[in-house]
């Protein structure tokens, strides 16, 4: 099983989700989060204050799914996510040694 | 409709009579016209004065509350707005303790001090408890209204005050220190003050016998004077918040400040048009000036920061019309609407240079720039009061024969900008020395600053154990 964690600008939320759920990928956690990579911040005046803001508001996607669905996930993600400016935003996989669904104690990839 | 011919008719006999009589020197007098045209004639003159009465005490009454609703919600919100999320309901919270607090100190002595007479500089005891103030007018400030209402209306002004100065030690200040030092604010610099400017016989009173007679139509001095100045005094005397300036302090929701300043924009319609103290041409007059004041010094405020910036910004628009406002308020009933404009339009400008550019230099904490806003419009406004003036809006200055008397620079009495600066270096001062003796007071007895943990956590934590904002709830 594999882990993705997918970092996307927050304006293509709806279409990342949507593409991952073509594939038949239905569980997914999906958070606010806030951070900087390359895309630079902004300046915001307040009565002449000027405050710089760096952590930009992006989305984050958690999917876990067996091993043979991540290159088509990542290409989902990938085709649905990009606008081919700083601050597209990344995807990270990772290796999950087991999974376990709460109700019934379901175990390994029948859990996800 | 017949009643009222025959009432026309016999006012006319009446009146030829009296005039032949007057004419032919005979010792005839009025008691010869009939018992009943004397009684109708009364009765009518009774029914003129309740319809004016009614007309004006409607709008006194209006006026009052519109007052009341610039401190709660609208200075609440303005300010709630521009303060972090951690000390939004202390902020408000000041504001709406004083319309608590400045009431019951009012009734028992503010009102009082302002408005009985006494010294050219503090009014004396004698509506000490309200006594004697009741449904009878006071000619001497409102003819046409009870006084009560005349009292109501002046408290609104009274309460708002000191509620300005908050901008100044926003999210610093312990709730019991304020408490202590707003009672003692509102008696040793407001009464004082309101007193000289409006009280009979107050030193600075236009028009009931003051030495310097000052134009300051709704509280120029009275209001934003006192309460800008002494604003920038706490901001010294307090000092900075903790991690000012590195620490970015944004307003945590311009969206109540907008809420906040609409609301101001429409109480200073009571607050100024209200201080006509009668529904007339003169209230229409100072309505007109206000609306026009605050419209130019947006448009000036939100100009010069897209010059300077490259963006206009909402905050910025907003701020504006709030100096505009102060500016013309010592104006507001003197003004035509060219010079309202004017007058709108620098302030505008000027504020905005005032707390972007200038406070930065001086690098002082004054949070939410009452001083910027407040104390440098209310002294533009006063002063420009003394250039434009004229007895063709308000002929406040009468000659023996009661002819009107050129009132500012415009209409050739240049005297009168001596006036204005007169009174607002008095202003000034009293706001500087009594707020420093004051502050001081407090300090000892209380200790002014909440501790460094406590303004970390937020006034609404450690001051008020709430929070404004509860997600989990």
């Amino acid at each position: 099983m594999k882990k993705i964690e997918a970092i996307v600008q927050p304006s293509r939320m709806e279409s990342v989700k949507e593409a991952l759920v073509e594939l038949g990928i239905s569980g997914m956690t999906i958070s606010e989060v806030r951070g900087h990579g390359r895309q630079k911040g902004h300046t915001e005046v307040y009565r002449g204050n000027e405050y710089t803001v760096d952590l930009l508001p992006k989305m984050k996607f958690e999917i876990v799914l067996p091993d043979a669905m991540l290159d088509t996930a990542i290409e989902a993600i990938l085709r649905s996510a990009k606008t081919g400016k700083i601050g597209d935003g990344k995807i990270f996989v990772s290796t999950v040694e087991d999974a376990i669904r709460i109700r019934n104690l379901e175990r390994g990839e029948k859990a996800i | 409709m017949r009643k009222t011919a025959l009432g026309a008719l016999l006012c006319l006999i009446v009146f030829f009579g009296l005039s032949l009589a007057a004419n032919a020197q005979t010792p005839s007098s009025p008691a010869a016209a009939s018992p009943q045209v004397e009684r109708h004639l009364s009765d009518l003159d009774q029914q003129t004065h309740q319809a004016q009465t009614s007309g004006d005490n409607a709008w006194m009454l209006t006026s009052a509350a519109l007052v009341l609703m610039m401190t709660g919600p609208g200075l609440a919100l303005f300010y709630g707005g521009l303060v972090r999320s951690k000390n939004v309901l202390g902020t408000m919270m000041q504001s709406f303790t004083l319309m608590a607090l400045i009431t019951v100190l009012w009734a028992i002595v503010g009102y009082s001090l302002c408005f009985h007479s006494g010294s050219p500089f503090l009014g004396g005891l004698g509506y000490f408890g309200l006594h004697g103030v009741g449904a009878a007018p006071d000619p001497d400030y409102a003819a046409t209204i009870p006084q009560q209402t005349f009292m109501m209306f002046q408290l609104m002004f009274a309460i708002i005050t000191p509620a300005l100065i908050t901008g100044a030690f926003a999210e610093r200040m312990k709730f019991s220190a304020l408490v202590l030092f707003m009672i003692l604010w509102s008696l040793i610099v407001y009464d004082p003050m309101a007193h000289m400017v409006w009280g009979k016989g107050g030193l600075l009173n236009a028009t009931l016998g003051g030495r310097f007679p000052t134009l300051d139509f709704a509280g120029g001095t009275v209001v934003h004077i006192t309460s800008g100045v002494s604003a920038l005094v706490t901001a010294l005397y307090l000092g900075k918040r903790v991690g000012f300036p590195k620490q970015p302090m944004p307003p945590h929701s311009v969206v109540l400040s907008f809420i906040g300043a609409c609301l101001l924009w429409v109480g200073w319609f009571g607050f100024n048009a209200g201080s006509a103290l009668a529904a007339g041409s003169l209230a229409t007059s100072a309505f007109v000036a206000t609306h026009f004041a605050a419209a130019a010094a947006a448009l000036g405020w939100a100009l010069a920061e897209w010059i300077r910036n490259g963006k206009p910004s909402v905050l910025g628009a907003i701020s504006g019309s709030v100096a505009g406002l102060v500016a013309i308020t010592p104006a507001s009933g003197f003004v035509s609407p060219m010079p309202a404009l004017l007058i709108g339009a620098v302030a505008g400008v000027v504020c905005y240079f005032m707390v972007a550019r200038v406070k930065g230099k001086f690098g002082y904490d004054d949070s939410l720039d009452a001083f910027g806003v407040h104390g440098i419009g209310g002294t533009l406004g006063a002063l420009l009061t003394g250039v434009f003036a004229t007895s063709l809006v308000n002929p406040v200055f009468k000659d023996a024969q009661g002819n009107a008397l050129p009132v500012g620079l415009i209409d050739g009495h240049g005297g009168q900008v001596l006036n204005q600066l007169i009174a607002v270096l008095i202003s000034w001062g009293i706001a500087i020395v009594g707020t420093l003796v004051i502050l001081k007071i407090v300090d000892l007895v209380i200790g002014l600053r909440v501790s460094e943990q406590d303004e970390i956590d937020g006034l609404d934590l450690s001051q008020h154990g709430e929070e404004g904002y509860n997600f989990e709830a």
